[in-house]
């Protein structure tokens, strides 16, 4: 009493701030005092979620589960546009010889086609070379292996000048090259790249969208499981605010408790995403050497993981945040 | 200290529940708040408490009317006030020491402070050396006298009792009554709602009595 005497404080003001002063450390004690409510709310949080783990398992399972989908899709975006990225600078042309052109006569043909101005390099897959490539990365040895004929055609593989650059006179060499009488068919790769490029940025977009819808399931789903935690511990709320607590004081551990839940579904998405790729890592390889090793699988950076973390965590305090905001409006005392 | 200045509370369901009801508590003064059920004194209490708010009149509290408070005010309000309860209202899952910190954590004071001042407050109602325990594993009376203690701990000028020894046995009771004197002496004012008209009595501290919603007597 005596020293509420001395000060004549607007109720706003806090009454303890003349009493941190009478225990001699003043602001320091202050700041001191909002850092352990800090530390206190963090720990106290994560205590409580490690002390009754199925409370929260079950909503950390689910949030992981929707946030290495919209990871996941994103990783696959991420590999397959490096895939045509790398292709992008090629311009090959192949051509696919007719059944009846012998390996001696495409050897010459391929001689003719270096001849060409325009032409940097040529190579010649010749049957046998084409078939064993395709025993070894196909997974079909057996059934080729059945087949009495090799059904495959020599193939000739032309390169253009660097100097050709323009998609117009690339599309002149191809027709060229297309009329030879020689050749059967001819795909140049520079079509199919720009097919994929077009497919990818599709995909792009889609996962783009669904990110969007699954970040708003994680906010929804950690907003459900943090009201059913203020439902929990209604009486704690009321006592707290019957000693005049502020409503950040009591939002505080609910916070934080979102922030964990947002971390740790975080964490395990990370790990489902990567066990995943680990697993198809070997199959990916095998392709990859299909094309030269033209692409090599890419796994989460380091900036990558933290942007993970960053957007589970965020999502799940911005969930929670949302829900605390209705939910102790209508927790009142009486 | 406490002043009512015509204050009435009306519910659209029950009509008024306190009739201009005027009385001053000054510093330091202890005062029972009795009255048969539903004579009004949960609605007083809340009053004071912010929990509702008066109809007509004002509440003024340490010279400041209660009225213009603002919702984001209440809080620092409410730490200038003890209360104590029936039924304690403890957390059952924190120990002792936790229950009677609350208030002290809720202002953001330092770990050490806390320490120093919990175990003083714990030694004012006799319980020292318990602050590890749980509620539950105390009795009534010693959950009680948790309630005390932290209603107590960083030295409100104004502690509210809300029938604080209705689960208790006479003996008990008293000694309850002995610690609200202790704080009286030095200063607190203390306003408690009672039944125990035995007690009231044998204590012989003003009392404010109402009847229907209307002070009768103070």
């Amino acid at each position: 009493m005596k020293q509420n005497k001395s000060t004549k404080h607007r109720p706003q003001t806090k009454p303890n701030n003349s009493k941190n002063k009478i225990s001699g450390s003043g602001f320091f004690s202050k700041i001191e005092g909002y850092r352990d409510q800090h530390a206190h709310a963090l720990f106290s949080s994560l205590g409580r979620m490690v002390a009754s783990p199925f409370a929260s398992i079950v909503t950390i399972v689910v949030l992981a589960i929707t946030i290495s989908l919209a990871g996941g899709f994103y990783m696959l975006v991420v590999n397959v546009q490096q895939l045509t990225g790398s292709l992008e600078d090629s311009n090959q042309i192949s051509l696919f010889l007719k059944d009846d052109v012998s390996d001696a006569y495409a050897a010459e043909f391929a001689d003719t086609l270096k001849q060409n101005v325009n032409v940097q390099s040529v190579t010649i897959i010749s049957k046998e070379k084409g078939l064993q490539e395709f025993e070894t990365y196909s997974g079909f040895g057996s059934a080729i292996n059945a087949l009495e004929v090799n059904p495959l055609p020599i193939v000739v593989q032309v390169l253009p000048k660097d100097t050709l650059v323009d998609e117009q006179s690339l599309i002149a060499l191809f027709d060229e090259l297309k009329r030879s009488a020689e050749v059967d068919q001819a795909q140049m790769d520079m079509q199919w790249v720009k097919r994929l490029q077009s497919i990818v940025a599709i995909a792009k977009r889609g996962t783009t969208l669904l990110a969007l819808m699954l970040a708003i399931a994680v906010i929804f789903v950690t907003g459900n499981t943090i009201r059913l935690e203020v439902h929990n511990r209604r009486d704690e709320i009321v006592i707290a605010r019957l000693v005049g607590a502020t409503n950040s004081f009591i939002q505080r551990p609910f916070l934080y408790n979102g922030f964990w839940i947002g971390f740790v579904s975080g964490v395990m998405a990370w790990f489902i995403i990567t066990i995943m790729m680990l697993i198809l890592k070997q199959s990916v390889e095998k392709l990859s050497a299909l094309y030269n090793d033209a692409f090599k699988m890419l796994f989460f950076s380091y900036s990558e993981t933290f942007v993970l973390l960053g957007i589970s965590c965020l999502l799940a305090v911005l969930g929670s945040c949302a829900v605390l905001q209705f939910q102790l409006r209508y927790t009142k005392l009486n | 200290m406490l002043k009512f200045e015509h204050v009435t509370k009306r519910y659209h369901e029950t009509g008024d529940v306190l009739k201009d009801v005027t009385f001053h508590l000054q510093r330091g003064e202890i005062a029972f708040l009795t009255g048969h059920s539903g004579a009004g004194k949960s609605t007083l209490l809340k009053l004071i408490a912010l929990i509702e708010r008066p109809t007509r009149g004002q509440i003024i509290l340490d010279g400041h009317s209660l009225n213009h408070i603002k919702e984001n005010q209440i809080p620092y309000l409410r730490r200038k006030m003890g209360f104590i309860f029936q039924d304690y209202k403890l957390l059952q899952d924190r120990t002792v020491f936790d229950n009677v910190a609350l208030p002290l954590v809720i202002t953001g004071q330092s770990h050490h402070d806390i320490a120093r001042r919990v175990r003083a407050s714990l030694d004012k109602v006799g319980l020292l050396g318990k602050e590890r325990q749980y509620p539950l594993a105390l009795s009534g009376g010693e959950q009680q006298r948790v309630g005390i203690a932290r209603a107590v701990v960083n030295k409100p000028p104004l502690i509210i009792a809300d029938e604080p020894t209705g689960n208790l046995d006479p003996e008990l009771s008293a000694e309850i009554m002995t610690l609200f004197e202790s704080f009286q002496q030095v200063g607190v004012t203390v306003l408690i709602a009672s039944h125990d008209l035995f007690l009231i009595k044998k204590l012989n501290h003003r009392v404010l009595t109402l009847d229907h919603g209307q002070l009768i007597a103070s």
